[in-house]
């Protein structure tokens, strides 16, 4: 088997981490707050960074009107199917060892990646703007929506979202896949 | 002989200079050039965590007290034996029964001496123990969630003084009794004490898994006043030393009757031995009743069972049990040095102290070399068990701790010092004047294999001018001096509650990760706990009416309850659904005869309310909560006892 056969192969294989590793993570920074409360995302589930979290993290929100957390989200059924899809055909393109192949796959998981942020850029929007007309504390104007990456002061709070562990694996495993493109390019010239 | 008044007035020179200037002070000592301000020395900067918890005796508070060292700064005031309204301790439903007593439900307690469990003689900040002076007890303190767990009464005891410390394996726990008794207790003349009267030393075995405590055995001793104790270690280990006073066995006037002996003595209890005999059936069991009192964390509720046996052993008939060695005028204190070859005894009526070696104990009982015997027990030959004396070192020693650097430090009340000597050489090193009279001193680890001998903290019995006065009463006081150095330095004075008995000191490292944080919700076994506000409910039998509430930032779920009558006798079963660390939630009733509930995330507490009055009355959260907390309220409508009301609760009209 050719290197960038396995560049292939294993890039792809890395997105299945995600099933037990958590793709992002929101935390909450307030001096009262000397552990960040924190929200980690899984491709199936939200669930608190240190015990008791996202209960914390509703009961601060509640009193400006936000949201809870959902437990439920249509996308928590379909990312796992999204990931074992990619997942199977980055392997079977692997083995089919077809640079153009990998370019497609790069390119595929690429567009999916992006719809995946815009649709987390609208949930997000949703739970920062749609606000309990009842909330107990009201500041005109404010959203509390968290930022898409990187750090954001929401009110008395630091917001911060990045990837975590498991996506920064799928990053590495991405990569690997468009280095096997460059390498199976270098391979069939050479 | 040294002068005592001129010393007495040496050290008030010395308080002086120690006012006007710390410079001159720490110049006078030989810490060399690194030493800094005293000040700087104790000083913990804001948001920094201290070194060492320091565990103090609450003295006639009843409490244990939680300062940080070397700060002085005061975290907690654990409630034991005393009812504490802040916390609901003795007031709500759940924590009755942790003061339920053989002679009932006891609100108040004295408690003396805290001492931290060990294994392998190292310190390993699991529980701390204290007794109880007066209904003799013994209480266990978790060391994860600050609580007290479970309290034990001694039979057969009075006094519960030489008490409770804890040998190197914490395989017991031992309490003994500073008032002999008729035992069984019975109607007699106390005229016929002597020979009558007995005094009982109770080995309390601890469970390793849980800490559960069980009275294993006890020694009937002579009618003798059993005043402090200290375990073995290491070559000592299976042994246990009390220090004795009115071997004379009076029962009137003691201060004059119980001093007239030259020597008291220091009883070695071989409990090794002891626990053979309990295996070769040498007890007897003798019909008992007493309280075992036990807080379940998972239910939060504590039981009460009463016991009604206790195992025997009599000092009297069983040989190698008990030595007895002489130790001259009433010693007080019985502190083992970390070796544990070393076994002072503090005379508190002699000019000397007295310092037993354990080799020469244990050569002595082979060679038989007896100087007589006292009911059946041999006592020693002074000389044969005698390693040193420490000559001249004070007026009145009291208690010795050790540094783990073959120094020991001796209290002396009457001249108000603490002095530092030299095992071995038995020479004085160093003397510290201390503001006033003071009693125990406390190293940390100062019991055990390995101290860490960087401070030393001196209780005192009284104050006088030290700090801002507070008409007769004045704050108690310790202080805190810096042992580091071949000179001790007086780096802080801090005030502290009740009478500050003895305290056990531990690295905070060893505590501080396992300090719990919550109680997970998932985790409450009460039986009415109500884990959602779904689950919410008012339950009416009879005149009972149950109600099952919860709280949470920043609301009681239900706020609004209707159909409550005159004469109802009504349980506020609060659940905190909170999961967050510090966020307690407060509750009090208005006219209910009894304390707040201060309840911790995942806890479930209970109070009764018997309303007297028609009307309308509020509750509300205590405890500062939230941005919302002054919104945490609710009502309660109370309609007369013919009324027809029907029972109802709601939370947002809901």
């Amino acid at each position: 088997m050719k290197k960038s056969q396995i560049l292939m192969i294993v890039g792809s294989l890395l997105l299945l981490p995600l099933f037990v590793l958590p793709l992002w993570n929101i935390s909450l920074e307030a001096p009262q707050y000397p552990t960040a409360l924190g929200i980690d995302i899984y491709i199936t589930k939200m669930a608190d960074h240190n015990e008791g979290d996202i209960q914390n993290i509703n009961i601060l929100n509640h009193y400006v009107g936000m949201q809870k957390l959902p437990e439920k989200m249509k996308e928590f059924e379909l990312f796992p199917i999204v990931i074992i899809v990619m997942t199977i055909l980055g392997v079977i393109f692997g083995f089919i060892g077809n640079k153009k192949l990998f370019l497609t796959w790069f390119v595929l998981i690429g567009i999916l990646g992006c719809i995946g942020m815009y649709d987390f850029y609208l949930w997000e929007y949703d739970y920062g703007h749609n606000l309990n007309p009842k909330a107990a504390i009201k500041f005109p104007g404010t959203a509390y929506q968290p930022p898409l990456i990187g750090t954001k002061e929401i009110l008395n709070f630091k917001a911060h979202s990045y990837p975590m562990s498991g996506g920064y694996i799928m990053f590495i495993g991405i990569f690997m896949t468009l280095g096997a493109y460059f390498v199976a390019r270098k391979e069939n010239s050479g | 002989m040294r002068n005592s008044y001129k010393y007495v007035a040496l050290s008030l020179l010395l308080a002086a200079a120690f006012i006007f200037s710390s410079c001159q002070q720490s110049g006078s000592n030989n810490s060399g050039a690194l030493s800094s301000s005293a000040a700087e020395r104790s000083f913990v900067p804001p948001g920094e965590h201290d070194e060492f918890y320091a565990f103090v005796s609450g003295g006639f508070s009843g409490q244990l007290a939680v300062y940080g060292l070397p700060s002085g700064r005061l975290f907690k005031v654990i409630p034991v034996f005393s009812v504490d309204a802040e916390k609901a301790w003795g007031f709500n439903e759940e924590t009755k029964a942790m003061l339920q007593t053989s002679h009932g439900f006891i609100p108040w307690g004295d408690s003396h001496h805290p001492d931290i469990s060990q294994t392998k003689g190292k310190l390993d900040g699991r529980w701390v123990f204290i007794n109880e002076n007066n209904t003799p007890r013994i209480a266990r303190i978790s060391l994860s969630t600050f609580e007290t767990d479970e309290i034990i009464e001694i039979p057969n005891s009075a006094g519960n003084h030489s008490s409770s410390f804890v040998t190197e394996n914490t395989e017991y726990v031992v309490a003994g009794t500073r008032f002999s008794v008729p035992i069984p207790q019975r109607d007699m003349s106390i005229a016929d004490y002597k020979g009558n009267f007995k005094g009982a030393l109770s080995f309390i075995k601890v469970d390793p898994k849980n800490g559960h405590m069980n009275i294993e055995f006890q020694v009937l001793m002579p009618g003798f006043d059993y005043d402090l104790s200290h375990p073995g270690r290491g070559k000592s280990h299976g042994w246990f030393f009390f220090s004795t006073y009115n071997t004379e066995e009076a029962n009137t006037l003691m201060e004059v009757n119980a001093s007239q002996n030259d020597k008291d003595f220091i009883a070695a209890v071989n409990w090794k031995k002891a626990e053979e005999y309990i295996k070769a059936g040498k007890f007897k069991t003798m019909p008992a009743n007493y309280a075992h009192n036990i807080y379940d964390e998972s239910t939060h509720t504590a039981t009460t069972t009463m016991k009604k046996e206790v195992r025997v052993l009599d000092s009297s008939e069983l040989p190698g049990l008990v030595y007895f060695m002489p130790t001259p005028k009433s010693p007080h204190g019985c502190d083992v040095d970390p070796s544990g070859e070393y076994i002072v005894g503090s005379g508190k009526l002699a000019a000397a102290l007295t310092v037993h070696s354990f080799s020469k104990m244990e050569k002595a009982i082979a060679d038989k070399n007896f100087s007589g015997e006292a009911y059946g027990i041999p006592i020693l030959s002074f000389d044969a068990t005698l390693a040193g004396t420490v000559e001249q070192p004070g007026l009145g020693p009291l208690h010795t701790e050790f540094d783990g650097k073959g120094n020991a430090y001796t209290t002396f009340f009457i001249s108000s010092e603490v002095v530092k000597w030299k095992l071995g050489t038995w020479e004085v090193v160093d003397r510290k004047p201390t503001y006033y009279s003071v009693g125990h001193l406390m190293i940390p680890g100062g019991n055990s294999r390995e101290p860490y001998g960087k401070y030393v903290v001196a209780m005192n019995k009284i104050t006088k001018d030290r700090y801002l006065p507070t008409g007769p009463e004045v704050t108690q006081s310790a202080q805190l001096y810096d042992i580091s150095g071949e000179k001790m330095e007086l780096i802080l004075d801090f005030p502290t509650i009740g009478e500050p008995h003895y305290a056990a000191g531990c690295p905070a490292d060893l505590i501080k990760p396992n300090s719990k944080k919550f109680y997970r919700l998932e985790d409450n076994n009460h039986p009415y706990a109500t884990k959602s506000e779904s689950k919410t409910k008012v339950v009416r039998e009879g005149r009972d009416v149950h109600i099952y509430m919860t709280m949470i930032r920043s609301h009681f779920a239900p706020d609004n309850i209707e159909g409550i009558k005159v004469g109802d006798r009504v349980y506020f079963h609060v659940t905190n659904l909170e999961q967050d660390y510090d966020v307690p939630h407060g509750i009090s009733m208005i006219g209910a005869n009894t304390s707040e509930l201060l309840i911790m995330p995942g806890q479930t507490e209970t109070f009764v309310w018997q309303p007297t009055k028609v009307g309308v009355w509020p509750f509300y959260c205590t405890d500062f909560c939230s941005a919302l907390h002054q919104e945490m309220q609710g009502y309660v409508r109370v309609s007369p006892r013919n009324s027809n009301i029907k029972l109802s609760w709601t939370l947002d009209g809901e």
